[in-house]
């Protein structure tokens, strides 16, 4: 089904006497458990801006309207979207970007989450059916509100189990008239967390920072030439700062080596391939993504590059951790080892069904946690129609 | 006056024997019971509401705050959680028969980690004191409410803090990691950690700003940043509102966020220079105080930039500070805004909608014909970058008409921050104050939608009942 209105939104879950298979344009089903269901609810039928007022930062879109069309919509107003969500068609072997509502209810980030925030921190708005069929509203269109509950923030990242958002406001920002991006060349892991811990601690504001392996820079075409590993940071802001920053920062980190400079094209695309995961798109049966504190990244590479055949790189200052591997319990429970280990998270990201099916997707929660998420899922389905199981089997 | 939930008979019967329980559980000096001692206890920032609680807890560890949680869980005792009670919605306001668990004894800063910028603290330590103690390497914690000198993480975290610094920072919830929770049961649960965003529900998004209603929060990792190079700021005063507020719109408009972007009317104008002779311009029916940061050329790039906006828009005062000594000069004003009203008037209630920043001119236009018809003066101050309104309304407390106005005047305010597409609560959160508007925000299949989410966690409605949502038929038999 694919309502073009709320009204067939809500109308199809008051009629769903079988679960649901919650989607947007379905980009990022390759994610988490499938759904077993006997139908879909879509909501790329529901598109359209619906307000904008860039002086005020704000922005709402219907829940199927394109991201590529709302990146499009600001960039023509000089904004952005803050937490720079990714397009992984290549990466999840997929045929669409994805929608506003897939971005949120995935809370899926770019490179920018180290510095400026997730995707859900930016959801000022929702609007979302419930599993009665009810519609619910939380937050508004402004952008300090704290009446209430936060429902943005629960539902983003819920993966369409709580509710089917229908229209979303977000804050944007202008975007910054420069970038550009230090390089560091050939560091060893370890090495290369530590200058970007360096980076970031500065007071610079550096907006990303990311290691890649020799082999997984080589696929990044802004990146190939420098033949080897590299260490990045990206500076953003108008063009002064970036040139006066980029100077003091390539002092401060001298200790690392000698920078070398992408410029504003290389910056913009690099850091695009780095957030669409392009090194490992096509590698490996399986994908995760492990978050750990920053200084433990280099730490997890080591552990599932010992255990497994892998290719890996570390975004977020080494506290994002992509890892393509082998599709194989063994090679899922190293790599849940090694975040357990590193008191971090995993989440499988792509794998063929019979995995995805088998294992724990995501860390298990704490009994007393997980009987709150039950009572939580109950409270907005209680009939259990929306997207049940996609994040944890049976709920 | 706000309507309270009716006390359990059965818990006041019992008070002696659940007194002699918690002492039990807590060190002696861990559990206060005496009528003189709980008087401290009885209201909080919105001091117009007072209740003395059944008794007060102080425990100093996680494991006493889930011992403390198991009692009360097994009795049936109602508790309502305190930090340093400077909640000017109320969010502290006890009830006759609920323990007050005050965390103002974890005030312990448990770990800092420079490398990977955050640190845990334990959720009695103030919101300056996380500041503080990184500050020796140049780091800072980015909310800043302007209780920071008090108010602690923990109620931080409950209320959603904010601050002047939102636009550039974010609020509390964009600045953290992890949680440390205890549950209405006594279970105790980490929640996120020291790295981004876990895997499953957004529980740390969903306990931030859930004022008490969920779980007791005992330990918070929160980000820690490298502070900038520097800071300054710049004044520009103007004719009207509308101006001031074409000059918001025009400096967003090019780009520019500033970290800070405050906006005073005449009144709070007059208020704050008479109090901190700032040097404010008193012919000026809107101020607009902006800092930028940077190094210093940078901040002269930036206020370069503003200072061509400003210009174009006829200020009739603007003023670029030179150092960081003006700068202070240029907040001294806007910082004693709250002692400044207080001198004119004893008594003010601090309103805290949000707007969208283009209804300004208009909001405050209504605002000002509401004051006129109540009889009571009112000073606005605006943080105009993200819409977030305070204005001041100033009453009479020995007066119970005056304060019944001042009630009414509020709650017509908020009403129209409603109206014109804003919210009831910026930052302050909803807590008493604002429990019985929130009928005028959200419907009531919304509100039961929330009330659920309460419920999953808090069953029994143990935990600060009193608060948020209006009261059902259950409270109140």
């Amino acid at each position: 089904m694919m309502p073009v209105d709320e009204a067939g939104v809500v109308a199809a879950i008051q009629a769903a006497t079988t679960p649901l298979r919650i989607l947007g344009a379905g980009s990022k089903l390759p994610m988490l458990r499938p759904v077993q269901a006997p139908a879909s609810l879509s909501t790329a039928g529901l598109t359209g801006i619906t307000f904008y007022s860039p002086k005020e930062l704000v922005l709402s879109a219907r829940a199927g309207t394109k991201l590529a069309d709302i990146v499009a919509a600001t960039a023509a107003e000089g904004q952005h979207l803050i937490a720079e969500p990714p397009d992984w068609r290549r990466l999840l072997g997929t045929d669409s970007a994805g929608t506003l509502g897939g971005a949120v209810a995935t809370n899926l980030s770019g490179p920018r989450r180290i510095a400026w925030g997730a995707m859900r921190d930016h959801v000022l708005g929702v609007r979302a059916i419930n599993g009665s069929g009810e519609v619910i509203r939380s937050g508004g269109r402004v952008l300090k509100n704290v009446t209430g509950l936060d429902l943005c923030k629960l539902l983003s990242g819920s993966h369409g189990t709580l509710a089917v958002i229908t229209e979303i406001t977000l804050k944007v920002l202008p975007a910054p008239e420069r970038r550009a991006t230090l390089v560091f060349k050939g560091l060893a892991p370890n090495a290369a967390v530590a200058a970007l811990s360096a980076a970031l601690g500065s007071p610079y504001a550096v907006s990303a920072a990311a290691y890649l392996p020799a082999a997984e820079a080589a696929r990044i075409p802004a990146l190939a030439w420098l033949g080897d590993s590299v260490t990045l940071a990206r500076l953003e802001d108008f063009a002064p700062s970036v040139t006066y920053r980029s100077d003091r920062l390539r002092a401060d980190l001298a200790a690392f080596g000698a920078a070398e400079m992408l410029d504003d094209a290389a910056s913009l695309s690099a850091w695009a391939d780095i957030g669409d995961v392009l090194p490992l798109a096509g590698q490996g049966e399986a994908l995760w993504r492990v978050s750990v504190r920053p200084s433990q990244g280099p730490t997890v590479l080591a552990a599932v590059q010992a255990a497994l055949p892998t290719q890996a790189f570390l975004d977020w200052g080494g506290g994002l951790v992509w890892i393509a591997g082998p599709a194989s319990p063994a090679a899922h429970n190293a790599v849940a080892a090694a975040a357990r280990d590193a008191g971090g998270v995993w989440t499988l990201m792509r794998a063929p069904d019979t995995l995805r099916e088998a294992v724990a997707v995501v860390p298990p929660e704490p009994p007393a946690l997980a009987r709150i998420g039950r009572h939580v899922k109950a409270a907005f389905d209680p009939r259990g129609v929306l997207n049940p199981g996609r994040i944890v089997a049976g709920v | 006056m706000i309507e309270q939930p009716e006390p359990k008979s059965d818990v006041l019967a019992k008070r002696d024997a659940i007194v002699a329980g918690l002492r039990r559980l807590l060190p002696p000096t861990g559990v206060i019971a005496e009528a003189i001692r709980l008087k401290p206890y009885e209201t909080d920032g919105l001091s117009a509401y007072r209740q003395v609680p059944l008794a007060v807890v102080l425990p100093e560890t996680t494991e006493q705050v889930a011992e403390v949680m198991a009692f009360c869980h097994a009795q049936g005792v109602r508790v309502v959680p305190r930090g340093a009670g400077t909640s000017l919605s109320g969010g502290a306001l006890p009830m006759a028969d609920a323990v007050v668990l005050g965390l103002m004894r974890m005030n312990r800063i448990l770990d800092i980690d420079y490398a990977d910028r955050c640190a845990v603290v334990q959720a009695g330590v103030t919101n300056i004191g996380i500041t503080q103690a990184v500050a020796q390497r140049q780091f800072f914690y980015a909310p800043d409410p302007s209780s920071q000198l008090a108010c602690m993480i923990g109620g931080n975290v409950n209320m959603n803090s904010g601050g002047a610094h939102c636009l550039r920072y974010g609020v509390t919830a964009n600045n953290l990691l992890g949680l440390k929770i205890v549950t209405v049961e006594g279970e105790i649960l980490d929640i996120g950690g020291a790295y981004l965003d876990a895997a499953g529900y957004d529980w740390l998004g969903l306990l931030t700003g859930s004022e008490g209603q969920l779980a007791i929060v005992t330990e918070v990792t929160v980000r820690i940043l490298r502070s900038p190079e520097g800071a300054r700021a710049m004044l520009a005063a103007f004719t009207s509102n509308e101006i001031a507020g074409a000059c918001v719109d025009s400096i967003i408009g090019s780009g520019i966020i500033p970290v800070a972007l405050e906006f005073m009317d005449r009144p709070a104008i007059h208020a704050c220079e008479a109090f901190a002779h700032a040097g404010y311009p008193l012919d000026a029916e809107a101020m607009l105080i902006i800092e930028v940061e940077g190094s210093t050329t940078e901040q002269d790039d930036l206020l370069a930039r503003i200072r061509d906006i400003c210009t174009q828009h006829n200020p009739i005062s603007l003023e670029v500070a030179k150092t960081a000594e003006q700068s202070l000069a240029i907040w001294k004003g806007r910082k004693g805004a709250f002692g400044a009203v207080g001198r004119i008037s004893p008594d003010y209630l601090c309103m805290d909608g949000t707007i969208p920043t283009s209804q300004l001119p208009a909001v405050l236009r209504r605002i000002g014909e509401l004051s006129a018809s109540y009889g009571l003066q009112v000073a606005n101050i605006f943080h105009a970058g993200d819409g977030n309104l305070h204005p001041l309304i100033m009453f009479d407390a020995n007066s119970a008409e005056s304060f019944h106005k001042a009630e009414a005047f509020g709650a017509d305010i908020l009403k129209l921050c409603v109206e014109v597409g804003g919210c009831l609560t910026g930052e302050h959160g909803v807590g008493i104050e604002k429990r019985d508007l929130m009928g005028v925000q959200f419907t009531e299949r919304e509100l039961d939608q929330q009330r659920r989410i309460k419920s999953a966690f808090d069953p029994g409605w143990l935990l600060n009942a009193n608060k948020v949502f209006p009261l059902t038929a259950a409270l109140r038999a």
